[in-house]
């Protein structure tokens, strides 16, 4: 378990994080998500021990990170963003040495290894030198390290960065399969890796945590915009004035798909304009080609929440 | 403070020694250099059965003793300069052991490969003792000289390496600060008499305190100053590694 409470971290005069407060249960995987420099690897690097916050209090696994630092660091295994590694140990060497340095024992080191090594697909490789490994095998080294002594919380800094699209599902795979047995947090900018591995989500922009719920309860928490999505024929413009007219619309935007109008109509979800925007189509004797309804994407939803012209517009 | 996490990092950096050619090179010149100065010293005009020439050499300041000078620094510009570089310094600073230990594991590792390289030497008290009659006591006390000393340079130089990801800046920081420390008696002696703190940079002077053992004097005061100036250094090497938390 993770708990983390008011979290600020200054550099200089400078905050990189502010008030940053959550929990994350035992088995739960969470998903960190916000722009570059939004403050994801401090959040991450005060969680592991790694640098002191400037206030606030971290808790891993019932151990306080800053008292009781070298039980919690125990039971945290970690992948930082950089992906360190000795480029001239070999594999199983190097596994030994972080399996040596968590405290475990001679024989405990030895079978945990053939277990993560089996897991995370390094069997060809256990005895090449790291420095000869490509990025996502080195990917894999580092995932392998930090779940090498079986911690109760992983802390993982964009896992997937820099490989190729193949070893992306396969990592993504191995890090699903971890939750359960592990709390883990794990920090990306790819929105759609967040909705397929993580059971909640906490988005962080400017130092600040902006949003933190379920996945699909984001969508529906943001509130008062459902999205219509029609295919009409006809002229665009006039269209777009003539629905921006209906009660209930909060914005038309166009877009020109191949010869198809598609417009993208925000909406108050308290009524359904569906009816009603049909009504008006025939009416103008427009080709009405398809019309449905569809939730903000996680796309959207970050966007919005990172975004403040738009975060205004919403309010 | 776990002896087991110290011996966990002392065995990774031996190991990184050995596989390196750093190591070798390293330990072949202080071979070829100090075996040089014992074989002018004890085949020149006046040979004399001892030690001193190879501590001290018979040209100018270049023995044993100066050689750690140059030495300690190409031995531990590495141990935190390339974990900074390669960011593994992230792993051993996330991993459940305290600074104090991986500073200390990595000292014993340079302070095993300073001694090996001191052991090789020891087949010139043999020749002393196979052709000529030296007294044992000054070569046991040159031997207790070079350790200390060699202790010292190497904590000066861990320091000098845990300031910095480049390692000629941490070499060439760690080479000057040992120069400075093995020179400053010299500067005693400017001026018309003696400068006010002439003491002060004589007593600071690593040669002032390391010329006393090569004659077989064992003096208290020596044996503190390398101990107490050691854990300083590794203190404020403790402390830089600390600060790299901040940053």
């Amino acid at each position: 378990m993770i708990e983390a409470k008011n979290l600020t971290k200054f550099y200089g005069d400078y905050p990189a994080i502010e008030n940053v407060s959550f929990t994350a249960q035992d088995g739960e995987v969470i998903g960190f998500l916000g722009p570059n420099g939004a403050g994801k690897t401090t959040t991450m690097r005060i969680l592991t021990g790694f640098t002191p916050a400037t206030s606030g209090t971290a808790i891993i696994a019932g151990y306080d990170i800053q008292s009781e630092s070298i039980q919690a660091r125990g039971s945290i295994g970690y992948l930082p963003e950089t992906v360190p590694l000795y480029t001239d140990m070999t594999v199983r060497e190097y596994l030994k040495f972080m399996g040596a340095l968590k405290k475990m024992d001679g024989t405990k080191i030895r079978t945990r290894i053939s277990d993560v090594v089996d897991l995370c697909r390094l069997e060809e490789y256990a005895d090449s030198m790291i420095g000869k490994l490509s990025k996502g095998y080195r990917q894999r080294v580092g995932i392998a390290q930090a779940i090498l002594h079986e911690p109760p919380v992983l802390v993982l800094d964009e896992p997937t960065i820099g490989i190729d699209p193949r070893q992306v599902v396969e990592t993504r795979q191995i890090i699903k399969s971890l939750g359960g047995e592990h709390t883990v947090i794990l920090s990306t900018h790819i929105l759609p890796e967040v909705s397929m591995i993580c059971d909640r989500v906490l988005i962080i922009d400017e130092g600040q945590i902006v949003a933190m719920d379920k996945t699909e309860n984001l969508s529906s928490k943001l509130g008062d915009i459902t999205q219509i999505i029609m295919d009409v024929q006809g002229p665009a413009e006039e269209i777009t004035r003539i629905i921006e007219q209906v009660s209930g619309v909060k914005r038309v935007s166009h877009t020109d798909a191949g010869g198809h109008n598609q417009f993208v109509i925000e909406c108050d979800p308290a009524e359904d304009l569906r009816t009603e925007l049909t009504r008006l189509t025939v009416e103008h004797g427009w080709g009405l080609q398809e019309i449905r309804t569809g939730g903000l994407s996680l796309e959207d939803i970050f966007l919005r929440l990172t975004t403040s012209e738009e975060t205004d517009e919403l309010n | 403070m776990s002896f087991f996490s110290i011996k966990v990092i002392w065995i990774k950096e031996l190991k990184a020694y050995f596989n390196s050619p750093i190591a070798y090179i390293i330990t072949a010149l202080f071979l070829a250099l100090s075996g040089l100065s014992f074989a002018l010293s004890i085949t020149g005009r006046f040979p004399e059965a001892s030690m001193r020439g190879f501590l001290f050499g018979p040209i100018g300041p270049i023995g044993a003793f100066f050689l750690i000078v140059l030495i300690a620094p190409a031995l531990t510009m590495r141990l935190f300069a390339e974990e900074q570089k390669l960011g593994t310094l992230e792993l051993l600073l996330t991993a459940p052991l305290r600074d104090i230990e991986i500073v200390l594991g990595k000292f014993f590792a340079a302070l095993s490969l300073l001694t090996v390289m001191f052991g090789l030497t020891l087949y010139f008290p043999l020749l002393l003792y196979w052709f000529g009659d030296p007294d044992l006591l000054p070569i046991l006390t040159g031997y207790l000289g070079l350790f200390l000393m060699g202790a010292m340079g190497i904590s000066v130089g861990l320091f000098s390496s845990s300031l910095t990801s480049n390692q000629i800046v941490s070499a060439v920081l760690a080479t000057a600060t040992l120069l400075l420390l093995w020179l400053s008696n010299v500067t005693s002696t400017l001026g018309d008499g003696e400068l006010p703190w002439a003491s002060l940079v004589r007593f600071l002077a690593m040669s002032e305190h390391v010329r006393d053992m090569a004659y077989g004097v064992l003096d208290s005061r020596d044996i503190v100053y390398f101990i107490s100036l050691t854990a300083f250094f590794l203190f404020l090497t403790v402390r830089a590694v600390e600060t790299r938390r901040w940053k």
